[in-house]
Parts: C-alpha cells; structure tokens; sequence
C-alpha cells in the first residue's frame, strides 16, 4: 500500500486568485453604477415624452405629478396619424433620407476606395480634407448655400429653394466626408494583398470594388448607411432654412412648425410626433446593432 | 516556353535603390528560389515581376516577351502570399475559381480545373467551406489551389510558409516540392530561410544589399560559396570565419590562426593559395561539420589541436561544441559519445581539404 502526498500549496493560490475576483468586484460595480447614471441620463427624455404623449392637454397644463399618467388617452395618437400633414412630412422625410443615403453611398465608397488603395498624387492630402470637410459646423455653411442656390436660381430660372429635393443636394455636404471617411477606415484595414491578388487573377479596379471590397467591407458599408440615415432623418437646421411650404417640410421642422401657433405648444401631440419620429432609426438600430459596432470596430482587431 | 529573363532590372524608392541592376536567367520548368535577409530586394523583384510594382530600370521578360508595361493580368502569372490573401466572403472552390470567372471561363471547364486541383492538394472535402474555417496549412493549399487552376505560365511565392509553425512549414515544403513536380510550371520562390531555399530550389538565388550575391544549386552554394556573405548565410549553424594568415614554413605553406596553432595546407590547397600575398588579412572559412572530435588515425589534410569548451548543445544525432580562439566564437560539431562537456578540454581535428579562404577585406571567397 503506498500513500498519496496531498499538495498543500493550494491556499497560497487562492489567496491570488481571492483578490483577483475582489479587483473584479469593485470593477464591475463602477462600471454598473456609471452604467446606470448614463442609462437615466439617456433614457429619462424619452420616457418624459412617452408619458407626456399618453396625456391630455387638460393633464399636461394642471400641475399634477409629470411621471405618471393619471387618464391615459390615445388622442394624441390617432390625431396626428390621421393628419396629412404630419402623414406627408413623414413622407417627405423618408423619401429625402432614402435619396440622401443612397446618393452618399454611391458617392463615398467609391472615393473611400480610390482613396483607401488607388496611390495616386495627393490621395493622402485629399483623404485629410475630406475629413476637414466634416468639421465645418452647418451653421457656418447655411447662409452661403442658400445664396449659391438663389443665385443659382435667378441665372438659370430654376427654382430650388422650398423643393424637398434641395435637401438631397445639402445633406451629401454633411454625409459624404464622414461617410468616405469611415469606409476609407475600414477599407484600409483590408490587407494589401487582397486587392493585390485579385489584381493578379484579373480583377479590374472596379470588379475589385464591387466583388472583393464591397463584400468584405459590408459592416463597414451598414455603418456608414445607418450614419447617413440618422443625419438625414434627424437634420433640423438644412430644412428650416431650405423649406418652408409646409408641404415640402420633413418631419422635425414640421412638427415644430405646425404644432407651435404663436406661443400656444401642443405639447402632447409634439411629444407623440418627436417620439414617432424616432421610432425608424430605432428600428433600424435594433436590427443593425451588430453589424453597426463591427463596423465603428474596425480594425482596432484583426479580421 | 515560359523562361523568365531579367536584365539590369532596378527598382529605386524616392531616395532608396531597393534592387540595384540585377540579371537572372529563369529556365523553363524550372524552380528558383530567391533567397536574403530581409530588406535584400528579393520581395520587391518578386513584386517587379508580378506587375504589382513598376521597374524603374531594366527589362523584365516572360516567355521572350518584355513585359516590362504589361499589366499583371496579362502577365499570365499567379502568385501566392505569406498571409494567404484568400478572399474571406467566398467559399475555398469560389476562391480558387475567381480569376477563371473573370475571365468568362465556361462552368464546366471552371468545374473540372477547381476539382482537379482540390483533388492535387488534398483539400476535396474543404471546397464549400469559408476561409475563416480552415487551418493555416489548409489556408495555404488553398491559395496554391488559386494559383494551380489558372495554369499560368509562371508561380510566384512569396514567402508562403513563414506564417505556419515549423512542423506544417516541413509538410508544406515537401507539398510545395510534389506539386511543382506534378505541374513542372516555372517557379520564382522568395523566402528569407535558406533550409527552405536549399531544399525547394533548382538554383538559388542569393541576394543581399540589392544585389545578386550568387547563383547556383544549392550543393554549389554549399561547397563553393563565391563570397563571405553566401558563405555565412547557406548552413545552419553558420560557417566559421578565423582570422588568419599564411606563411612559408620549411618550403610548406601553412595557415596560422594563433601563435600557438598553425596548421600546414593540404597540396591541392596549398597549390591553390600559393599566390596568396602573405601579409593578407584573411579569414579561414570552416563549416561545424569540418570541426570535429580528432581521431587516432587523421587522414591527410586533417589537423588536430586542443582547445577548452566553452559551452556544449547535444543534439542527440551530433553535439554542437562551441569554443573561443583569440576572441573569435567558433562552432564544431561532434559526436554525442566524443565526451564532450561545458567547460572541458577536447582534442579537436579540422579538415582542411574542405577549408574555404576569404579576403577579409574584401570578402571574396579566394
């Protein structure tokens, strides 16, 4: 019969690995606890509205608690779903945000590319304007825009200024440096060899494009979209300026436009439009979250 | 014919001359190894070759044909990369069928060339998989698999088995080595290992600085190295380079490497060094496998000294001993049973019939 020497070395270990989990601990804790403050602090807005939609203008207006719905009411609901106006501002907001991403899409990854891999002279100077581009705030831009689009009008008669489709020419000056700047980001995190193998079996620049980068690129690709379409949907300032026929407005200038007589806020049914308004980028979000924090990822890892 | 002849080819970046005038003739069939440290010009002239870098001097031609400002995908080449480059959305066979879908191929023919292939490299069963589900030897044979179903008239590799670890590098090289002798297509091989360069190549091709050192097979590099450079770089471990002189003694020519040890030249080498200036700074060249234990009965041209081990490396099949003359480390290599240990006397005997001399100064191999 032999004996089995037991290790008794374990407690030393442990004592390790006990601290371990306590650095762990308080960690996790902080991080929760900010977590939550950011989570109030984000989320209490919305809530705010949400309530606020689900009440009369009787209720708004008494000084009762503004957390809690005491006779919640759908009026709000169906008056603004039933209007053709905030219907066609809707309209006119999806139409310009579909046409804007599209347009910035067909604009930005091709020059992400040319710019990402076609070494040509000053490709590198025009990649860091193309991002100097995006740091010009609107506020400075609006006025000279809308002199270029007046004078623009009188030369040649037409007439673009309240056109829901002038937007489709301002926004780009917003979506397109930053857009062409993600996807120059993603694109260069593409290994070299890639488009250089494909180069060898054949590939012309443009079937590298569309077969080789726009595939591989994809998360990259949605994140810029959803970039684009939250700008365009969530724009105030372009509109305001460029459109004023209400039935050229898009959705937030209408809401604030049309709801706002003199100094008399309807609250309630602003309240329903904003949060109605900001329920398809949230869907969008909702659906494309994975793919949309793959793409702002890029290339801090491999592959 | 798909002969690959460069002529004075130069490659400068801005201020630095990468490839400095560089002639090779590439025979037909055959298997090239270019071969450097890194930073030596041999990736850039892969590249020159390939078309994915232009030529800034010189000429470039496949088959006869210059085709110096031909662009890659007529260059009737395929190449595969260290780090595989297989193009992560399509599936191992897609992969290997992309140029032929480019090139409007029909789908049977693209079919049978893709299973022929797969079928060549073992990789049948792997064809609908996604690159990101294969291992790195398999990543590997797929990216020849690219290279095998174009038929091109040229292969080039750069460096493909620096991303495997050492075992799969081994099974890879022999694959490499099968397939070449399957499909006999002219290979330019770039790798900075000169194990692989020896036991891959037809010829080697030496690079350093630029420039060509030496062209050969990889027993004529061996032997007969034409500079110190080659001579250091072939064989592992590294050739012994011993300061030394030659002097007459007594009407014979011998070597002398200290005051204390000189050894007289064999008369095949003696003939030839004879016209060596004596006051030379020159080095004795001698591979591990030419230091080795002293026996008792030397054959002519082996001469036998004793020295004190430094540090000893069993190998199993042989020890490596290494030992200091006049502050010079120089490796030996012995048998296990020759009792050699860390810090121990040993009798050593060198053969001086495979002995290289080298200028120095120079660096040329006399």
């Amino acid at each position: 019969m032999s004996t089995i020497a037991i290790d008794k070395s374990a407690p030393n270990r442990k004592m390790k690995y006990g601290s371990m989990s306590r650095d762990r601990t308080w960690a996790l804790r902080w991080s929760y606890f900010f977590l939550t403050l950011f989570a109030m602090f984000s989320l209490l807005p919305p809530l705010y509205m949400l309530v606020t939609s689900l009440k009369g203008s009787a209720e708004i207006s008494a000084a009762t608690n503004p957390w809690w719905v005491f006779s919640p009411t759908l009026s709000n609901y169906i008056e603004i779903l039933t209007s053709n106006q905030f219907l066609r501002f809707f309209w006119n907001s999806a139409m310009v945000s579909i046409f804007v991403v599209t347009i910035t899409m067909l604009i930005s990854v091709p020059a992400a590319f040319a710019l990402a891999r076609m070494r040509f002279w000053g490709s590198a100077t025009l990649a860091t304007g193309v991002f100097l581009t995006y740091l010009i705030p609107e506020t400075l831009l609006f006025l000279p825009l809308f002199k270029m689009f007046a004078t623009f009008g009188e030369f040649t008669g037409i007439q673009l200024i309240n056109k829901w489709y002038v937007l489709l020419i301002v926004y780009p000056t917003l979506t397109v440096p930053f857009c062409t700047w993600i996807m120059i980001g993603y694109f260069a995190s593409i290994p070299k060899e890639l488009d250089e193998a494909a180069i060898i079996d054949g590939a012309t620049w443009i079937q590298t494009l569309t077969r080789i980068f726009i595939p591989v690129a994809f998360p990259g690709i949605i994140a810029a979209t959803i970039f684009a379409f939250t700008v365009s949907w969530a724009q105030f300032l372009y509109p305001l300026v460029f459109t004023t026929s209400i039935d050229q407005l898009v959705l937030p200038v209408g809401i604030i436009t049309t709801l706002i007589k003199g100094d008399v806020f309807a609250w309630g049914q602003i309240m329903t439009g904003a949060l109605l308004g900001a329920a398809p980028p949230l869907i969008i979000y909702a659906f494309l979250m994975d793919y949309y924090i793959a793409g702002l990822t890029a290339g801090a890892t491999k592959g | 014919m798909a002969d690959v002849t460069l002529r004075k080819v130069v490659k400068r970046y801005d201020e630095v001359e990468a490839v400095r005038g560089i002639d090779l003739d590439i025979a037909d069939h055959e298997f090239v190894v270019l071969v450097g440290p890194s930073g030596c010009g041999k990736s850039t002239t892969l590249r020159m070759i390939a078309g994915l870098e232009d030529i800034t001097g010189g000429d470039i031609m496949i088959g006869g044909d210059v085709i110096n400002d031909v662009p890659p995908k007529d260059r009737d080449i395929a190449m595969v990369f260290q780090n595989y480059a297989l193009y992560p959305h399509m599936t191992v066979a897609e992969n290997m069928s992309f140029g032929l879908r480019l090139k409007r191929y029909p789908k049977a023919e693209i079919k049978s060339r893709v299973d022929e292939a797969a079928r060549m490299l073992d990789i049948v069963e792997l064809v609908d998989r996604k690159p990101k589900q294969l291992s790195g030897g398999q990543r590997q044979r797929v990216a020849m698999g690219r290279a095998i179903v174009r038929n091109p008239k040229v292969f080039l590799f750069d460096e493909p088995l620096s991303n495997l670890d050492a075992k799969l590098r081994v099974q890879m090289r022999i694959e490499i080595k099968k397939v070449h002798q399957k499909v006999r297509t002219t290979t330019v091989y770039v790798t900075h290992d000169q194990v692989e360069a020896m036991t891959l190549a037809d010829r080697v091709v030496v690079m350093n600085h630029g420039r060509i050192e030496q062209v050969g097979t990889p027993n004529e590099l061996y032997h007969r190295p034409a500079t110190k450079f080659v001579a250091g770089f072939i064989g592992s471990p590294a050739m012994n380079f011993i300061p030394c002189r030659l002097e007459d003694v007594g009407g014979r020519l011998h070597v002398r490497l200290t005051d204390r040890i000189s050894f007289p030249l064999p008369a095949a080498r003696a003939a030839r060094y004879k016209g060596v200036t004596r006051a030379d700074k020159l080095l004795l060249g001698l591979r591990p496998e030419h230091i080795a234990e002293a026996k008792s009965h030397q054959e002519p041209g082996i001469e036998s000294f004793d020295v004190v081990l430094d540090v000893t490396e069993p190998m199993g099949m042989e020890t490596f001993v290494y030992f200091t003359l006049e502050g010079t480390q120089i490796c030996g290599r012995v048998n296990p049973n020759a009792g050699a240990r860390d810090g121990a006397p040993l009798r050593l005997a060198v053969d001086l019939n495979n002995m290289h001399l080298l200028n120095e100064v120079t660096g040329v191999v006399l």
